[in-house]
């Protein structure tokens, strides 16, 4: 060898650079732009299983907030006062001046009563059994009960001072379905014949007057023999001091036995069902975990069999001056990208379903943002995972192959 | 005297491949800055393998490869990959042209892994396509060019890096003889501009034209003639 060549001085190596983010992440989706029917289909899992994910979880916050927005609506603040059973297993009745005594707690606001007609059963005529009372109860009612209660009159007037007096009835909303029964129409109770006056809207907090019929306190104790007592008594509080309320309810109803009588609150059950969960939203999250497993499945499936069809692709690369890693990200990119893509077609799909469904059912819309920052991140994951085995192929190929293939 | 060292030398480079077949055996050769050099032989003889190994696409089996007097057995993938970036430019008989991509972005490719912002990738892809004399087809697609233009823009590829030397491997191989004619005379332009080429070919007339003729068969140099006695 030459010596004057030996010590020649060779130029420094060139200086390795990094590959920019934002080039990186054109480079992923350019791979996707060479296939794009490919693209969609495989990204079509995702989609769907994203979708699922965010359509259940749409759904159930949509329920959630319309239930809320009910209970607003309804108040947390009626309760109900019954007679119940008391320590010696007796059912003493409530006292007659019952309402006038819970009156008397300070943060109550209005307090009213209906008393079961014992014996009565209402029917459309008289040529039908007396026996069938298709389970209505005839109740006297006092002429407050509709407002305490918040009720409203799909037809018809509510009872008054005059009206309380004459052989006129309020139906609850089961009970006009039940006789077929319209305001201006006659029904027929132990042998006399009442005018329907009105019909009431149906009642969420107070269930037990949708299959009652209701009449003035005076007609049931004149016409029907009514003994008086109040069975059921409908209070409503201060929004502060219902638990208060609720303390002291049963000792002042009945000071002689307040084990015998009984309190609830009946929005407790709208309550109870907020925490409640449905079993249909597991099927769906269930189908939902499926598509993206097969989703994930496909994306793998689809990075494969793109390594194997772009060698000349990867080999090239390598000759423009791509290392090993380089390539991997590259088609990491693309997987998760394809994946992403997918996650972001299937939230929007999920959350148009919820938005149609929502406002079908009159809901108030409420967009599941975990849900699709969840969707998206497990688009993410999914292609990274789905992504890995593939790119790293990738990234082994040896760099001859742009020159001997083809 | 300090002179440049050689852009590529071959010492002793023996390349086997699995299976028992060699490629190569015991080829010494070094090319030297400005040189036009074709690389003659059959088909088989070992002419591809020799140009990956010059390219550091690939490693020999023994002997020793430097670039610029680096040994390429002493770098590791990070170097490799940025002695391709900056040093060696390829040119192949198929283009390796991407098809959704107009030519200006094909050839802003050659440069995509150097660090260097987009803008300032596709102007000097600009540049390089005006020296391969396609200043006018910035914006076509690979479909909308004919085979030699397509070449075109591969060469302007592997120019746009200002690499040491443009390895090329059958260049003129896919084109008609007329396209395959105004490619070589690419070359010689570029070369005349003060770019090292080394060209492989089985065409005898296009390597006759050139300063230096390398000829190998059945993986071993046969010959090497060269206009620039002093050199080799
Ligand atoms: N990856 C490989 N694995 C095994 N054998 C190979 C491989 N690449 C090339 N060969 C063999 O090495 C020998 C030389 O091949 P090479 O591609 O270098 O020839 P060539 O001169 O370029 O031929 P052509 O003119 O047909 O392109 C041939 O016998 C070939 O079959
Ligand atoms: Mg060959």
């Amino acid at each position: 060898m030459n010596p004057s060549i030996a010590t020649t001085p060779s130029p420094p190596l060139p200086r390795t650079a990094r590959l920019r983010t934002s080039d990186l992440i054109g480079v992923g989706l350019l791979g996707l732009r060479g296939r794009p029917l490919r693209a969609i289909l495989s990204g079509l899992g995702i989609a769907i299983g994203i979708a699922a994910m965010v359509a259940v979880l749409g759904v159930g916050a949509a329920s959630q907030a319309q239930l809320l927005d009910k209970i607003a609506g309804l108040g947390t603040n009626l309760l109900t006062v019954e007679p119940g059973q008391n320590l010696v297993g007796q059912n003493p009745p409530l006292p007659d001046e019952v309402v006038d005594m819970i009156k008397r707690i300070g943060p109550i606001q209005s307090a009213t009563a209906t008393g079961t007609v014992k014996g009565a059963t209402v029917r459309r005529t008289d040529k039908i059994d007396p026996r069938e009372s298709q389970g209505i109860e005839v109740a006297a009612a006092r002429l407050d009960l509709l407002d305490t209660l918040g009720g409203k009159l799909a037809g018809g007037t509510w009872l008054n001072q005059a009206t309380a007096r004459y052989p006129a009835i309020v139906l609850g909303s089961t009970t006009a379905q039940l006789l077929g029964a319209e305001p201006g129409g006659q029904v027929f109770i132990s042998g006399q014949w009442f005018t329907v006056i009105g019909v009431l809207e149906p009642l969420d907090l107070a269930p037990e007057i949708n299959t009652s019929a209701l009449v003035g306190w005076d007609v049931a104790t004149g016409r029907l023999g009514f003994d008086g007592h109040p069975t059921r008594v409908y209070t409503r509080s201060v929004d502060e001091s219902v638990d208060a309320v609720r303390a002291v309810l049963a000792r002042t109803a009945n000071p002689q036995d307040p084990s015998a009588v009984k309190v609830s609150r009946p929005s407790d059950a709208l309550t109870a069902q907020l925490a409640a969960k449905n079993t249909f939203n597991s099927l769906l999250i269930g189908l939902g975990a499926v598509s993206l497993l097969v989703g994930g499945v496909g994306v793998a499936n689809t990075m494969i069999i793109s390594v194997l069809e772009r060698r000349q692709e990867i080999g090239l690369r390598r000759a423009l001056g791509a290392r090993r890693r380089q390539i991997l990200l590259q088609f990491l990119t693309e997987a998760v990208a394809l994946s992403v893509l997918g996650g972001l077609a299937g939230a929007a799909i999920g959350l148009a379903g919820v938005t149609v469904y929502a406002t079908f059912q009159g809901w108030p819309t409420v967009i599941p943002t975990t849900g699709i920052a969840g969707g998206v991140t497990a688009s993410i994951a999914i292609g990274a995972i789905a992504g890995l085995y593939p790119a790293m192929r990738a990234g082994r190929l040896p760099p001859t192959e742009a020159l001997t293939a083809g | 005297m300090t002179e440049a060292p050689p852009v590529i030398e071959l010492d002793r480079v023996t390349k086997s491949y699995p299976g028992g077949v060699r490629a190569l055996h015991d080829a010494s050769l070094r090319i030297w800055p400005d040189e036009l050099t074709a690389i003659v032989g059959p088909s088989g003889s070992g002419k591809s393998t020799m140009l990956q190994l010059m390219g550091t696409l690939d490693r020999p089996t023994s002997g020793t490869v430097r670039i610029l007097g680096h040994d390429v057995a002493e770098l590791d993938d990070v170097q490799l990959s940025a002695v391709r970036a900056n040093w060696i430019g390829f040119v192949f008989q198929q283009f390796y042209l991407t098809s959704h991509l107009t030519a200006v972005q094909n050839v802003a490719n050659g440069l995509f892994y150097h660090g260097i912002a987009r803008k300032k990738r596709l102007r000097e892809a600009a540049t390089a396509l005006e020296r391969v004399g396609l200043g006018h087809r910035l914006g076509h697609r690979p479909q909308e060019l004919s085979g030699g233009e397509r070449q075109r823009v591969a060469i302007a590829r592997a120019l746009v890096a200002r690499p040491a030397i443009v390895l090329a491997d059958e260049p003129t191989g896919a084109l008609d003889s007329r396209s395959g004619d105004t490619i070589i005379e690419l070359l010689h332009e570029l070369h005349s501009e003060g770019t090292t080429i080394t060209v492989i070919t089985h065409d005898n007339g296009i390597a006759a034209a050139f300063d230096r003729q390398v000829e190998i068969l059945d993986g071993e140099i046969r010959s090497d003639r060269s206009a620039r006695l002093g050199a080799a």
